[in-house]
């Protein structure tokens, strides 16, 4: 049954390790995956505590349906207090990790301490040993996955690890398994490395029985045909996430030389159809992969095609890595962007910020901001292809003044640099923006001010904003499981009515990070895909849970809340420029210079944005600092924390 | 009983390693996801974007059934699939050990040999493979697509070799 398995804490410190069941109370609270990682990690960690010290605890999870028939629940969870933004650290990713751990027997892990050496965490159905890894350390992220392989002499373990960037506590680095599948964003790579904990592998064959086999097999089926059945699912299937990447720099929302300009122009060679190409020529007309039961298969699998790296294997390159090493650094070269997508991969750090906090130490080196003292003589200019690639390495290894600075982050990197570097770093909360950009539409910005891990994409964005929904649709979705009748807008370029938008999404992807679903399997880029409605019969049949779609959005808005108040508790106020709900000047006062005709010309207007950010507190039951009313505590029974149920 | 020449056609280069078809199966027959209990296993090279499901053949001279000290094995001619009669098999793995494919599968659970039995006509790995990587499909059938790429292949060199003739002359 998914609901025995169960939740380990293991102190590196003492190497004592002390497993426990989870309460059918904790799950109907909180679930699981993201939502009781962020209830373990209020309760865990106290107040102020060393990011990269002992007491922080590193959480590893699945969500409650891990493993179970409901499409795609391969999504491992990983939560920590951010040594990137002193804020809440989470990520989240694919692969098959989190299945491998329901079958070894776990659904949580709170890894707290520091092992004396390199070690990593080996859980076979059950037990769990701390082991050695001084044959490991140092090792790259996919070679430290085959020696481990080696060294148990078992091909079929699982495991997540970190690289070389987690090893030297970059401040950005990610936790990965596969050969790309990464936990990025915030930092959970350095917190491993902090803990001298190189890898967690994982080899179960415990059964995770179905509470309805039979019924949930023909679910599951009549589900999946609603996932791939949308055309957004199917484009993905063909093209992956590049085509997210196409679709919005042709209408200008492509963040390009850092925050200059809004749109890449002649990109030719970095467009989804380029990629595919590269893909098709190198691996074969069958080049997708999928995820743990998923039947989308979004990741294209790609060699380098020439260069230094030709030849090299990887998989990808999502979205994201043609923004972080093709628009953000004003490069227009395929080679470059797989090139890139291949070292952050291999070294273990988030691509989305490397690539921001290049681009942005670009436009500081252009600006005169930094000196070609402290680039070691680089040209970091904007479209310099070979001096990307050698940040990535810099910064990876720490290498030369301005690797060392850019390891440690955006914020504290800008006080190093100094002068106004500051006002040209384009974050929320200490983390940098993805390579989007929001200026036209404030729904979106809105988003990613108000995330609860600093300035992101896949916390909150109502993505379908973009797609001018009929009024009468988007009333459909944004008025289930609860009733909405205030304003909703199809147009992307308006404020009103997105506050419920970008709340609504917030609980959705809450509710997707708690059950242990991959975000492509609701409503995040297609409008028909499963939500609210859909997920209170996958979770009865799979686990026997009955809850309502009431009661899971609930669960969402308790579990968003707990996120909040760890920030809170970290000293996170609404308006503060490092750790508050806003954004960086530039998207109030510089307005768009490319792109459609209805995004050109626009700015976040600053008044609108602000009456936005009181409406979505409004929604979510905070006072107008931010702050949880205590009517909203109490309504979600969160007035005792911490309460330490487990 | 009329007899079935349908066979169970796996098309690795299709294939996403999704390992969904593990699943339904172990869930299939033991109501539980477990890939260690399915009778369809994905195997991977990695670094080589290599993904290769593995399953019983159904062999017309089967190692497995020529093999069994017990004759626990037979051939199921309606369903055109060897199966395994659990109320002879002693649990000696003999099958195990010479299967060629690694598709009579050792379950260590229940301590029992267990293969595909075609989910008696509806393989659900078939079913909920999207791609179309695992058909269930006639086997009259099985080679003619690839007579046709290579008809293709042929007569594309073919055609080259004409063009090259007449640019040279």
């Amino acid at each position: 049954m998914a609901l025995d398995r169960k939740i380990a804490y293991i102190n590196l410190t003492t190497g004592d390790i002390e497993i426990k069941p989870i309460p059918m109370e904790v799950r109907k609270k909180f679930l699981g995956g993201r939502g009781l990682d962020a209830y373990l990690l209020y309760n865990h960690t106290k107040k102020g505590c060393d990011p990269l010290g002992p007491d922080n605890a590193l959480i590893i999870s699945g969500g409650i349906l891990c493993a179970t028939l409901a499409s795609a629940t391969a999504r491992t969870h990983v939560m920590a207090k951010s040594p990137l933004t002193g804020l809440l650290g989470s990520c989240n990713m694919g692969g098959f990790f989190a299945p491998e751990m329901a079958w070894a027997g776990f659904h949580h892990l709170v890894i707290k301490g520091k092992a004396k050496k390199p070690s990593y965490i080996y859980i076979n159905n059950g037990n769990i040993e701390i082991r050695d890894a001084a044959n490991i350390w140092g090792k790259t992220v996919t070679d430290t996955q085959w020696a481990i392989h080696d060294e148990l002499n078992d091909k079929e373990v699982k495991s997540l690890v970190i690289g070389p960037a987690g090893e030297n506590l970059v401040a950005f680095a990610n936790v990965m398994t596969g050969v790309k599948n990464a936990g990025g964003r915030t930092g959970m790579g350095a917190v491993m490395g902090s803990k001298n904990l190189k890898a967690v592998s994982c080899r179960g064959t415990m059964d995770v029985k179905i509470a309805h086999p039979v019924e949930a097999l023909e679910y599951n089926k009549k589900f999946i045909e609603q996932i791939t059945g949308a055309k957004v699912s199917q484009t993905q299937g063909t093209l992956g996430t590049p085509f997210i990447w196409g679709a919005t720099n042709s209408w200008g929302g492509v963040r390009t030389e850092n925050f200059r300009y809004n749109q890449l122009e002649y990109a030719d060679d970095i467009e989804p159809e380029r990629i595919d190409e590269i893909a098709t020529e190198t691996m074969g007309p069958y080049h997708m992969a999928g995820c743990f039961g998923c039947q989308v298969h979004c990741r294209a699998q790609y060699k380098i095609p020439s260069g230094k790296y030709k030849g090299k294997y990887d998989e990808g390159p999502e979205y994201t890595s043609q923004g972080a090493f093709g628009a953000e650094v004003g490069c227009r070269s395929a080679e470059t962007v797989l090139a890139g997508n291949h070292l952050v991969d291999q070294f273990g750090m988030d691509n989305l910020e490397t690539g921001s906090i290049i681009s942005w130490a670009m436009e500081c080196f252009e600006e005169g901001l930094i000196t070609k003292d402290q680039t070691d003589g680089i040209d970091l200019r904007f479209g310099n292809d070979e001096a990307v690639l050698e940040m990535i390495e810099r910064i990876c290894y720490r290498k030369g003044w301005l690797g060392d600075v850019l390891a440690k982050g955006g914020i504290p990197a800008s006080k190093d640099i100094g002068k106004n570097s500051f006002d040209y770093l384009i974050q929320v909360k200490g983390m940098n923006n993805l390579h989007s950009d929001e200026r036209a539409t404030p729904a979106l910005a809105l988003n990613i001010a108000t995330s609860s891990r600093g300035s992101d994409h896949l916390r909150s964005r109502p993505a379908i904003d973009l797609y001018h929904l009929p009024e009468k649709v988007l009333r459909k979705i944004y008025s289930t499981p609860v009733p909405y009748d205030g304003p909703l807008s199809s147009e992307h370029t308006e404020y009103v009515g997105k506050p419920w938008q970008v709340f609504w999404q917030e609980n959705c992807y809450m509710a997707v990070d708690s059950l242990g679903i991959c975000k492509y399997h609701t409503t995040f880029l297609g409008a028909t895909l499963p939500n609210f409605e859909n997920w209170p019969k996958v979770l009865y049949l799979n686990t026997g849970i009955e809850m309502t779609p009431e009661e899971i959005w609930q669960v969402a808005r308790r579990n968003n809340m707990i996120e909040r108040m760890f920030n809170l508790r970290e000293g996170a106020t609404r308006n503060d420029p490092e750790k508050g709900d806003v954004l960086n000047h530039r998207y109030h006062d510089e307005p768009c210079k490319r792109g459609a005709i209805d995004v050109i010309g626009r700015y976040i207007i600053k008044e609108k944005f602000d009456k936005m950010v009181d409406e979505f507190y409004e929604h979510k039951g905070l006072d107008k600092n931010g702050i949880p009313k205590k009517s909203t505590l109490k309504e979600l029974g969160l007035e005792n924390e911490p309460s330490h149920l487990l | 009983m009329q007899s079935n020449s349908k066979v169970l056609l796996i098309n690795h280069e299709k294939c996403t390693g999704c390992r969904l078809c593990e699943q339904v199966c172990a869930v299939r027959h033991h109501g539980a996801s477990n890939p260690s209990r399915s009778r369809i296993r994905v195997m991977k090279w990695e670094m080589e974007g290599l993904y290769v499901p593995v399953s019983c053949q159904q062999c017309q001279d089967a190692p497995c059934l020529n093999g069994c000290p017990v004759s626990a094995i037979s051939r199921n001619e309606a369903l055109n699939r060897v199966e395994v009669d659990y109320d002879l098999c002693i649990g000696c793995r003999t099958c195990v050990s010479v299967c060629p494919f690694g598709a009579m599968h050792y379950n260590a659970i229940d301590r029992q040999v267990a293969k595909c039995d075609l989910c008696e006509g509806d393989p659900q790995c078939v079913r909920f493979c999207d791609v179309k990587a695992i058909e269930y499909t006639d086997g009259g059938d099985v080679s003619i697509e690839k007579k046709r790429a290579a008809a293709l292949r042929l007569s594309t060199v073919k055609k080259q070799a004409m063009a090259l003739e007449q640019h040279t002359a």
